[in-house]
């Protein structure tokens, strides 16, 4: 297909407002008569609270309000089965870092003196850090609801009688492995502004990637009807997901400004950010994979236990996502997948960038590398003979439409050498491979409706501007460079006569928000709809001017002509004058719902996606023996995009995934330490500062060759898949597979450090087996499994008993 | 002892224009630019001098403006991001950002540009090592710093065809 602006390099369209320091952040609005607002955080990491005295606070001078929990008797939470959050902490505190209280004053320097000023008395309970001790530790309850004690979620799936394909299997691999939580540190503090608009209704003008879904909470915990409360999202300093829930501040500032009547101001300090988290889950995952002589998998038994800190979050889902796309790489007959989260007092985990799959996904591609070195295989052969096939369903009834894995994996082998670097280079250097997919957006919504998934609305007029209004959420990824492009191909005009509204509950119709990877794909089939419906009032009023049919008039570089013949033309503005002219006022609106899933047994709505988009990696590496160091002098990756829209923004995420997955796989780690007894003994963060919190810097960065794989998919928007997620996921294996190919050690976690390798190296050297990583699986009480058959195994996609269809089988 | 006053009153230089300013003494120039000046385009990460979004330029060298008082800034040269077009017309280093990917969501490219504008300066023709070194104290959380090279490659080569 020929396209005028599709697949062309060019400059986005925020791109100038951005190079300028005009584009708006959060933090950059004012407003008169503004005041600042700080929270207090718990310095306990669980506690009871036995009273809070604000009454010195009240008095400080430059002091207009102190807020506690007593103003916030209605919790929330992101999703409605985890409604466990309050604004301010009412009866306990669950982390160090849990607000507690909030001041609001002239200045923030004031509003900062003035915390010191509440006196809150605190009842410290045992404190809870990690999975194991949850498991351990029913008593104290974090929350008094979940599966029991403190088990959050406890869930078991089984497609196909899985012992049994095990136990007929040629060979059994099991393996451990660890993946330590991480968070997104966009380079943007959340910031959020409320004021009372003229007409009497609440703004917050806020850093969020999902305004609707925080409009519904907000009114919610305010008690006020939505029509009365605007939310905008401000263009987003990065995202990566930690801007996905709604946080405490929010609702902070706005019911100071409903009581104050005053534009009351927020912006979270870099350690409170690190305190506001929702990052990436620590996962502690147990792999059982059967496979043939020749390298082909038989079944696979996949245990996961998550540490999802203090409080619910997306953490349902979260769960869910650390075994539902495991089956979409490789043709995998048999499949069981057990996931259990428990809460901790740490900050809550939530969805990072991947979303609960980069660390299954590690765990499965290391063992697929495990696999290949002992059947003799090469690691990309192997891969290859065994990728999922377009349009079929796998084990768990997940629907793949189109895809082009094999043809990412033939691409990075070409392009890195790999043939005549793998199990080839000198001592010390090393190449890995490894292989990923992630969803062009849920399946379904995060509360149960059966509306829409995203709105859009065009409204032309016979200037010839064209205006598109759309809930979705700028983060950087360019949202509106996506939308201007879509609308201005199918309309045959230029981008840049394209004026995007979005992100504002007020004015543009709904969009769930931006987030898996959902907003080309939704939004993007919303605007052709709209548009389509457009150039249909277009087209009919040209024709008759044109004199031919409404079907045969065509839209290309900002003319309208007729197919015949070219020369029976005229401008795009002159027919949206015609159009205005024949039919009144212009505009149109489009929706777009994702396709129902073919799996019907209770859990299905996740994992299922209008397409998957699909990408391969190779990592070369240096290790230096002496000191366990790692050098990554380049990376390659081939990413199946579907049909990219800019190549310069695809290219860019591209690049920007393999950079956050390589900061992962080498360093990056939330992680938490006990102070001392005399200082306290409790469970702080180790490093909530930008310093010390390890990414990697531009020193640091090798250069990465990105290919574009362009099989355009049926679902989506001129055949576009999502490219925001998926090019993270195969980088942290496919380093640890480059450290085993330079120095024959196996490093079963993530964070891969210079200590772990230099350990490894030492045990080798010893004779002992050359790995470091998790040595034991703690018993999870996971329940019986939902049992459903595969598609080949004349499964209907519903629950059926096990012994009955193991009967049968 | 000397009482320390509630607010200072001094001329500030920025972007080539003398602006006079009131402000509380103990603010950074990062707070007194953003706050008082209402020059918002000079964003902050952290304020602790981690992350290099607040980069401007005083007296032409790169200064990370969260950690320098404003009261020690009278007299000095300030430059911002607003101050980088000439005019309407995109300052090549801008144009490059938008046009080649240095600038995803945008937050760090103010002190991106700022920082690679007090380089090539000095450096008309860099190396890429030489860039990568330039804004190793400027983190990006977005573009894996490939394209933000490219794009600094970009505005040397039209700077330099400028000056032929």
């Amino acid at each position: 297909m020929k396209f005028d602006t599709i697949g062309k390099p060019r400059r986005r369209v925020d791109g100038r407002a951005k190079a300028t320091g005009q584009l708006r952040f959060a933090d950059d609005l004012a407003l008169p008569r503004m005041l600042h607002c700080k929270l207090l955080r718990s310095p306990h990491p669980h506690a009871q609270i036995e009273s809070i005295d604000v009454s010195r606070a009240e008095k400080h001078p430059g002091v207009h309000l102190v807020l506690t929990g007593e103003q916030f008797p209605i919790p929330y939470g992101i999703m409605p089965v985890a409604q466990d959050e309050h604004a301010l902490a009412r009866e306990r505190v669950r982390f160090v870092g849990d607000p507690v209280a909030a001041v609001v004053a002239t200045d923030e320097q004031t509003a900062g003196a003035a915390l010191g000023l509440i006196e809150v008395k605190y009842r410290p309970l045992a404190t809870i850090a990690s999975p194991e001790e949850a498991l351990a530790t029913p008593e104290p309850r974090i929350h008094d609801y979940g599966e029991q004690g403190n088990i959050h979620r406890n869930q078991s799936y089984e497609f196909g009688d899985v012992d049994q394909a095990l136990a007929k299997s040629d060979h059994v691999f099991e393996d451990l492995f660890f993946y330590e939580g991480n968070t997104h540190l966009a380079m943007e503090q959340q910031a959020s502004l409320a004021s009372i608009e003229g007409d009497g209704k609440l703004l917050i003008q806020t850093s969020t990637q999902n305004p609707h879904y925080l409009h519904r909470q907000l009114a919610r915990v305010l008690q006020m009807p939505a029509a009365h409360i605007r939310v905008i999202a401000t263009p987003n300093g990065g995202g990566f997901g930690g801007k996905c829930d709604p946080g405490n501040h929010e609702f902070v500032v706005c019911k100071a400004a409903l009581i104050l009547g005053r534009p009351v101001k927020i912006c979270l300090n870099r350690e409170e950010v690190f305190y506001q988290h929702r990052g990436r889950h620590p996962v502690l995952m147990k792999f059982r994979t059967g496979v043939t002589k020749d390298g082909r998998l038989t079944a696979m038994h996949l245990q996961t236990l998550l540490d999802g800190g203090a409080y619910g979050s997306h953490g349902p889902a979260s769960t869910f996502y650390t075994g539902v796309l495991t089956p979409v790489t490789y043709e995998l007959p048999r499949f069981k997948f057990e996931a259990c989260r428990t809460f901790t007092n740490k900050p809550a985990c939530g969805p990072k960038r991947g979303h609960g799959t980069p660390q299954p996904r590690f765990g499965q591609e290391v063992q697929l590398d495990k696999i290949a070195e002992k059947l003799g295989l090469d690691p990309a052969e192997l891969r290859l003979n065994m990728v999922t096939k377009a349009d079929s369903l796998t084990a768990s009834w997940l629907h793949i439409g189109s895809t082009g894995l094999a043809e990412c994996i033939r691409k990075v082998v070409e392009m890195s050498g790999w043939k005549d670097k793998h199990r080839k280079l000198p001592p010390g250097r090393g190449v890995g491979l490894a292989c990923s997919t992630y969803m062009c957006g849920a399946g379904v919504s995060i509360y149960w409706n059966k509306l829409p998934h995203s709105g859009v609305q065009l409204l032309l007029d016979r200037s010839g501007q064209v205006t598109v209004y759309c809930g979705a959420t700028e983060l950087g990824q360019g949202s509106d460079d996506v939308l201007a492009a879509l609308i201005a191909e199918a309309l045959g005009i230029d981008p840049s006569f394209i004026r995007c509204v979005t992100g504002d509950t007020a004015t543009t119709p709904i969009d769930l928000g931006s987030y898996s990877s959902r907003v080309t794909i939704m939004m993007g089939n919303a605007a052709l709809q709209a548009a389509g419906r457009v150039r249909e009032q277009l087209a009919a009023a040209a024709a008759e001017q044109l004199d031919t049919l409404p079907e045969r008039v065509r839209f290309s570089q900002g003319r309208v002509y007729a197919a015949e013949d070219p020369n029976k033309a005229m401008s795009f503005v002159e027919a949206v004058a015609l159009a205005e002219g024949k039919f009144g006022t212009l505009g149109a609106v489009g929706s777009y719902s994702p396709p129902k899933a073919p799996g019907r047994y209770k859990g299905a709505g996740v994992g299922p996606s209008p397409a998957y988009s699909f990408s391969a990696c190779v990592v070369e590496t240096e290790v230096d023996p002496a000191t366990g160091w790692i050098t990554v002098p380049k990376i390659w990756i081939a990413h199946d995009i579907g049909q990219a829209i800019n190549p310069v923004l695809a290219r860019g995420q591209v690049i920007g995934g393999v950079y956050m997955g390589l900061g992962e796989a080498l360093m990056e780690e939330q992680v938490f330490r006990r102070l001392p007894a005399k200082l306290s003994g409790a469970l702080v963060h180790r490093t909530p500062s930008l310093l010390e919190y390890k990414s990697l810097t531009s020193l640091d960065m090798p250069e990465v060759e990105v290919a574009l794989i362009e099989d355009p998919d049926p679902n989506c928007p001129y055949g576009a898949k999502e490219v925001g997620q998926g090019p993270l996921l195969p980088v942290m294996p496919a380093l640890a597979n480059a450290v085993f190919d330079a120095v024959g050690v196996r490093i079963d976690e993530v964070p891969i450090t210079p200590d772990k390798v230099l350990h490894a190296l030492e045990k080798k050297a010893k004779g002992e087996a050359p790995r470091v990583g998790p040595e034991s699986f703690p018993a999870v009480p996971y329940p019986a499994p939902i049992f459903v058959l595969p598609p080949w195994e004349d499964g209907d996609g519903n629950e059926v008993k096990k012994n009955d269809a193991s009967a049968v089988v | 002892m000397s009482a320390v006053p509630d607010r200072v009153h001094m001329t500030l230089r920025v972007n080539g224009e003398d602006l006079p300013v009131s402000f509380a003494p103990y603010k950074t120039l990062l707070e007194v630019l953003r706050e008082d000046l209402n020059l918002t385009g000079t964003k902050h990460g952290c304020e602790l001098g981690e992350c290099g979004a607040c980069a401007v330029l005083v007296d032409g060298e790169p200064l990370l403006s969260c950690l320098e008082l404003a009261v020690e800034c009278e007299g000095r040269e300030i430059q911002t991001v607003e101050g980088l077009a000439r005019g309407n017309e995109l300052h090549p280093l801008q144009a490059a950002f938008a046009d080649v990917g240095g600038s995803q969501c945008g937050y760090c490219t103010s002190g991106m540009l700022m920082t690679a504008k007090a380089l090539l300066e000095r450096e008309p023709a860099p190396s890429r090592e030489r860039i990568k070194e330039a804004i190793a104290g400027n983190l990006c959380r977005c573009t894996g710093y490939q394209q933000i090279w490219e794009s600094i490659e970009q505005a040397a080569r039209v700077m330099r065809e400028e000056r032929e």
